[in-house]
């Protein structure tokens, strides 16, 4: 996975470093999972209340030997990494720990309990929308040459403009143009200061933050607690897809969920061709690459810097409508909670690409699902301290296994024609 | 270095190269060849001044708004009044009697008009007011600068090795935590020992939350925004979790909150003969430390490395230094700086842990840094001005019912205004040239 060509020495103490971390994990899967579970069976549920073609049978599995045979198997890899190594799958590798430690995490808190995968992976799907939407954005700007820290702070604006715009039209999907606006606006704001006035774009994007946080906010007690019909948006439902969605399992993770959901499945993939397909995408990464030499062969570095950027805000506006047209159905004072920093994360985690971002931002969404679903299942475990998954996988992705990061050569830097 | 018109004047570019001559046909006055001479020779004093770095026809005030900023006094000003009109009519969109009157505006205009500035007027004055007119406005707004001193050293510091540090919300938080439970945990001992023990442990702890994100940086290149921004949300979060366990928890109360620091590790008030005034040690503390950052970052040999490293990288390393070092160094002075924040908070005002104790005061830690441009003492003056800006906000909410996030957007409309030189001089048309654009921070690749 790694694009740099590693010594074999470093490759080799890399490798034992990813066996330290098996380690671990196996310590904690023989340590809690193996000895502290309340009860012997935990039962996974497939299929879904709201009726399909046929009824899977539920998953019953024995919670001590299950976790075992996964420690085993964490043990062999641990056992390759000291000794010979997985060459280049090494990273594949450690991705394959950490799910296996996250199945045997599961089979523990679902003990004497149920627990709903379908309701898992969908909720998993439905909370990377907007942080792999925010992720587009990100890629967008990025791949054009301009940081785009705001992504927050765009969320925050969409988000509010969406409530505010669907509560007066009664309609969502006027709602999700004013939430539209309303990124494009940030975006506007952020192009203008960095691309125009050259301003640092790290501290524009976080003055934004800023500045969006706090219009809303103050907006919200000023305006919207005192009009609650100003708050109370209509919202997007979710669709079942005929057919498709009756298949057992897959069909309400995919085809049951509201149109955000499926929008953003079709932005990724349209915009992974139009970047690395397309004229279009050629030039927009020319001028995050190298913008003398695109400006040189005629393209206008700043207007596609300019358009590349408000591209980000449609993306990130939508993102953040999701949250008052599509999952809360109210705003609430920053009520994004730093999903937009995660999509920065996903952004980086992805490398720069749609489908990459998109990858990620699942990742992240699951582990986003993961604290509700189990909060359900009354785990012995706070909420507060589950809450912080998201955050903490972000740091270990970002710091431990990625590697250093190749961002596009002039991304941050302002371009000056001469 | 200023003229009395404000922006300098523009100065040759090399020395020995004749001043610019606006030429008789731009229908100038000729000049002299007597003048000439002299403006030469006053060009390259104030060449040498400004490389000596004193400025000796400009008032201490001239230098001190000089030092805030980096820019010129006219775009600090001018940024400021921008920011205020903007939050003018943001303040005026949100009163429900604008709005009303707004909906036969072609009607009676004067109606949309006076309400406006009745509302404008009076939540401004309400803001001026509880800042600075009285001595116990005043006060408030010190206890206010207090925290947001340290919190702007926090950010300032690490923007000097070339590091945004946007975790001083989960820094300050470390602080505060620790320097609580050393506050409360420990009875019986003697003031002079417990009050400076807890606020060790409070500067302790916010370094070592500091140095985490150092060290993912230095060792795997991490970066530093993205993983301070997540101990941030893991900060906020286990704060929240340890509060509501017994080891914090007030035993008589159910709700999340923490006992109280016992008195011999509270932060002694100022003006203790006046009991309102909440002014305290902390402020002291505060100050003491930002001579101690000044002294490391612009005069110590770690803080030569640390300018070096955020200037240029490569060329430091080429000359000896360890960027990996002064980058940990730089993240850990800060998170230090940030925990001694939290620490001044808890136990100089709020005496108690609750939840979301931090209260933004990390991220206005970056307005102030950014205000400051970086430098130590820009960012304590930033960190009174903010301060004034935070205390009469409260008083403006209390006064007007204008919310207290005005403040904020009003911080955040300044600092883009400072952010963009250019901005400023294109809305109010000013030619002068001499304003850099700000590029404090680098992108990810740094």
């Amino acid at each position: 996975m790694s694009q740099t060509v590693t010594a074999p020495a470093a490759q080799r103490r890399r490798e034992r470093r990813f066996g330290v971390f098996s380690l671990l994990v196996l310590a904690v899967m023989l340590g809690v999972f193996a000895t502290s579970a309340r009860g012997e069976q935990a039962t996974f549920v497939l299929n879904d209340a709201r009726g399909q073609l046929f009824e899977l049978p539920n998953l019953v599995v024995d919670v001590v030997p299950a976790v075992l045979v996964l420690s085993a198997i964490v043990a062999v890899i641990a056992y390759r990494q000291f000794t010979t190594g997985f060459g280049s799958k090494a990273v594949l590798l450690v991705g394959v720990v950490a799910l296996l430690f996250v199945l045997a995490f599961l089979t523990w808190a679902a003990a004497e309990g149920q627990l709903s995968v379908v309701g898992l992976l969908r909720g998993s799907l439905a909370r990377a929308t907007p942080i792999a939407l925010g992720a587009l954005a990100g890629v967008v700007c990025e791949r054009a040459g301009v940081i785009n820290i705001a992504i927050e702070g765009q969320f925050l604006a969409g988000a509010f403009t969406a409530a505010v715009v669907s509560s007066l039209a009664s309609d969502p999907w006027i709602g999700l143009f004013g939430g539209i606006g309303a990124g494009v606006l940030v975006a506007f704001m952020l192009a203008g200061l960095t691309i125009q006035f050259k301003a640092d774009q790290i501290v524009v994007g976080v003055v934004l933050i800023v500045f969006a946080t706090g219009v809303t906010s103050f907006l919200n007690t000023q305006v919207l607690s005192g009009n609650p019909q100003l708050n109370s948006p209509t919202r997007f439902t979710a669709i079942a897809v005929p057919v498709l969605s009756e298949i057992p399992l897959i069909g309400p993770v995919f085809f049951r969920q509201s149109v955000m959901v499926f929008g953003m499945l079709i932005a990724v993939a349209t915009l992974h061709y139009a970047l690395f397909q397309t004229r279009w995408g050629l030039r927009l990464r020319s001028v995050g690459e190298h913008p003398k030499a695109a400006d040189t062969v005629g393209i206008n570095v700043l207007a596609t810097r300019y358009k590349a950027v408000l591209l980000g805000g449609v993306f990130a506006g939508i993102g953040g409508a999701w949250w008052t047209l599509d999952a809360v159905g109210q705003f609430s004072r920053e009520m994004t909670g730093g999903r937009g920093f995660i999509a920065l994360a996903a952004m980086l985690v992805g490398r720069y690409s749609p489908v990459g971002a998109f990858g990620a931002a699942l990742i992240f969404g699951f582990a986003d699902q993961i604290a509700t679903s189990l909060q359900l299942l009354r785990v012995p475990v706070p909420s507060d301290l589950l809450l912080t998954a998201p955050f903490l996988v972000t740091i270990l992705v970002v710091a431990g296994l990625m590697g250093r990061l190749r961002p596009p050569a002039a991304n941050g830097k302002p371009y000056t024609k001469e | 270095m200023s003229d009395e018109q404000g922006p300098r004047e523009p100065t040759p570019e090399e020395p020995g190269h004749p001043p610019d001559v606006p030429s008789p046909g731009d229908g100038a006055v000729a000049v002299s060849e007597e003048e000439l001479a002299q403006a030469e020779i006053e060009a390259a004093k104030e060449r040498e001044e400004e490389a000596a770095g004193v400025t000796l026809d400009a008032t201490f005030s001239q230098r001190l708004v000089a030092a805030l900023t980096g820019t010129s006094v006219v775009v600090t000003v001018l940024a400021f009044v921008s920011a205020l009109v903007i939050g003018a009519f943001i303040i005026a969109l949100s009163e429900d009697a604008v709005r009303e009157s707004l909906g036969y505006f072609f009607a009676r205009p004067t109606d949309a008009v006076q309400a406006s500035l009745e509302a404008v007027g009076s939540a401004y004055l309400a803001l001026l007011q509880g800042s600075l007119v009285g001595i116990p406005q005043l006060s408030e707004t010190l206890v206010s600068a207090t925290p947001l001193i340290l919190t702007g050293l926090a950010v300032a510091v690490p923007l000097r090795a070339g590091l945004f540090n946007i975790g001083a919300e989960g820094q300050f938080v470390a602080g505060g935590m620790v320097a609580g439970l050393i506050g409360f945990a420990l009875t019986g001992l003697p003031m002079l020992v417990h009050l400076p023990l807890a606020l060790l442990a409070g500067i302790i702890a916010g370094g070592i939350y500091g140095w985490i994100p150092g060290v993912l940086k230095a060792r795997t290149g991490a970066h530093e925004v993205i993983s301070t921004i997540m101990l941030n949300n893991i900060g906020l979060l286990v704060s929240g979790y340890l509060i509501s366990t017994t080891l914090f928890r007030r035993p008589d109360r159910a709700d999340p909150i923490s006992r109280s620091v016992e008195e011999s590790a509270r932060f002694p008030r100022l003006v203790w003969w006046e009991p309102s005034l909440r002014v305290n040690a902390s402020l002291l503390v505060a100050l003491a430390l930002a001579v101690a950052i000044f002294w490391l970052v612009e005069r110590s040999t770690r803080g030569f490395e640390l300018n070096a490293v955020g200037m240029n990288p490569r060329a430091a390393t080429a000359a000896g230094m360890s960027p990996g070092n002064t980058v940990i160094l730089a993240m850990t002075t800060g998170g230090a700086m940030a925990g001694a924040a939290g620490a001044a908070v808890i136990l100089g005002l709020q005496y108690r842990l609750t939840i979301g104790f931090s209260a933004g005061l990390g991220f206005d830690g970056i307005t102030v840094a950014l205000l400051g441009r970086g430098r130590i003492g820009g960012t304590v003056a930033a960190g009174i001005l903010i301060g004034a800006l935070k205390a009469g906000g409260r008083n403006m909410q209390a006064q007007t019912g204008t919310s207290l996030e005005l403040a904020l957007v009003i911080q955040a409309l300044i600092i883009v205004f400072i952010a963009a030189p250019g901005l400023v001089r294109a809305i109010f048309r000013i030619k002068a040239d001499d304003l850099q654009t700000a590029q404090v921070s680098k992108g990810w690749g740094g």
